[in-house]
């Protein structure tokens, strides 16, 4: 079974389809599957709902797609460094779940695993508990939280094998690997692909059986907040 | 004197013991790793990494290696990476011992507010929602007056809660308090402030 795809534009292709459900992996900017989401701009998908744990900046990330007015709803845990999220939000053009983040992360963990929901103490005596489930384990109070199944993964990731194996790269992993498993359909953008047997089998971060198909491309990595110290003087 | 930044930030390092993994939190929670001295505490950043090192040096910055406020950091010779799910599955499962968070309003039965203020912007509640609820111990670092002057420690939060009835212990410019039945309880003042001064900022019973 081939994996491979020359491009962002023919992996998605016969993939996207109006008023479908993206998870898509990445933290801030970092580890955002960008070509994937240019190739889902150009298509000109409508309506969609992504679950991301961030909505990008204006110009990068899931932001681009939110200036073609492509995105319908978002599940998110931070969304404050979009101007023009904000602005739709506030007009009511644009639909958003706060999620807290390891919530965010554990309904996509669990929808991978065919979890349909988990009982969870983050949140309980929120606004986030309101209209959910209460149950007591214990003696103490947890709310239901359900797992997410989305139409479509999209990752980034740093390597993969030619059958899908997967290793990323520092805190770029973050979402990726749970977004990935909660897709009815994964695809992966890696900066290199390599030949079987070349990827430690010990060392596998996601096994290829989440991943369906891979591009390689070359990516910008955009740095949110560049902090650096001063060298101590010698 | 009140303490300032770096002094709130140094009383809160003394909550830390050796052999801790914990959580810091945006603003002045930051620096309680400057005052950490001889303690081998591991930090977790909640995007992925225990470990956590100080920030690079200009030129050395990687794009893949930020921490949870999306800053460029560096890695230590314990770092250890992982997903979120994982990440937040050690903070739900109560394996890291400390958390160390700012806010806008604790009350006193612990109650927590840090996340939204109603007709204001919202950006959302990140990690600390989980953070709050799974964490062995939370120790919020905060000014004890907002800047009109008004108590931040309280009967009841105004704001909506990021969590109920989680705060173990409160660090302010003022002093130390402890969330004990019935309301707080003074641990200590900062130097030159008298207990009078701290009672006469403080809105929440004192026990």
């Amino acid at each position: 079974m081939k994996k491979i795809y020359g491009s962002a534009a023919e992996a998605l292709d016969g993939l996207l389809f109006d008023g479908m459900f993206i998870a898509a992996g990445g933290f801030g900017l970092c580890g955002i599957p960008e070509l994937l989401l240019d190739a889902i701009k150009d298509a000109g998908t409508k309506d969609l709902t992504f679950a991301s744990n961030n909505a990008g900046v204006d110009d990068f990330g899931i932001g681009i797609l939110l200036q073609t007015r492509q995105v319908k709803k978002m599940i998110s845990s931070y969304v404050g460094e979009n101007a023009e999220f904000m602005r739709q939000y506030l007009s009511g053009e644009l639909e958003l779940e706060f999620n807290p983040q390891g919530t965010l992360a554990e309904r996509m963990r669990a929808g991978g695993c065919g979890i349909p929901g988990f009982y969870t103490k983050t949140g309980v005596g929120t606004v986030i508990a309101d209209g959910k489930e209460h149950k007591d384990f214990n003696g103490e109070t947890y709310i239901m939280e359900e797992g997410i199944f989305a139409d479509l993964a999209i990752v980034k990731a740093w390597k993969a094998d030619e059958t899908g194996n997967l290793i990323f790269r520092k805190t770029a992993r973050n979402f990726n690997p749970p977004a990935a498993m909660c897709g009815k359909t994964c695809v992966v953008e890696v900066e290199e692909i390599v030949a079987k047997g070349e990827l430690d089998p010990d060392n596998i971060h996601l096994p290829g059986i989440y991943v369906h198909r891979i591009i390689q491309g070359e990516h910008e990595k955009r740095i949110e907040q560049r902090t650096t110290r001063k060298r101590e003087d010698a | 004197m009140p303490w300032d930044r770096n002094q709130m930030a140094a009383r809160a390092a003394q909550e830390l013991e050796d052999g801790m993994y914990v959580n810091l939190g945006i603003g002045i929670p930051t620096l309680v790793a400057n005052y950490v001295g001889d303690k081998d505490i591991t930090l977790q950043s909640e995007n992925g990494m225990l470990g956590m090192g100080p920030f690079p040096y200009e030129g050395e910055e990687d794009p893949d290696l930020i921490n949870a406020g999306k800053q460029t950091i560096t890695e230590l010779n314990r770092t250890a990476y992982f997903d979120s799910a994982t990440s937040f599955g050690m903070i739900r499962g109560g394996k890291i011992a400390a958390a160390i968070l700012g806010a806008m309003e604790v009350a006193e039965n612990g109650d927590l507010a840090n996340w939204m203020i109603p007709g204001k912007l919202v950006k959302g509640m990140g990690g600390a929602m989980d953070l709050v609820a799974g964490v062995g111990r939370v120790i919020v670092v905060m000014d004890h007056t907002n800047k009109h002057g008004d108590s931040k420690l309280l009967k009841e939060c105004t704001l909506p809660l990021t969590g109920k009835g989680v705060v173990d212990r409160i660090i302010t410019n003022l002093g130390v308090l402890d969330v004990v039945d019935g309301g707080l309880k003074i641990v200590e003042t900062a130097e030159g402030v008298t207990e009078q001064e701290l009672r006469d900022a403080t809105q929440a019973t004192l026990v």
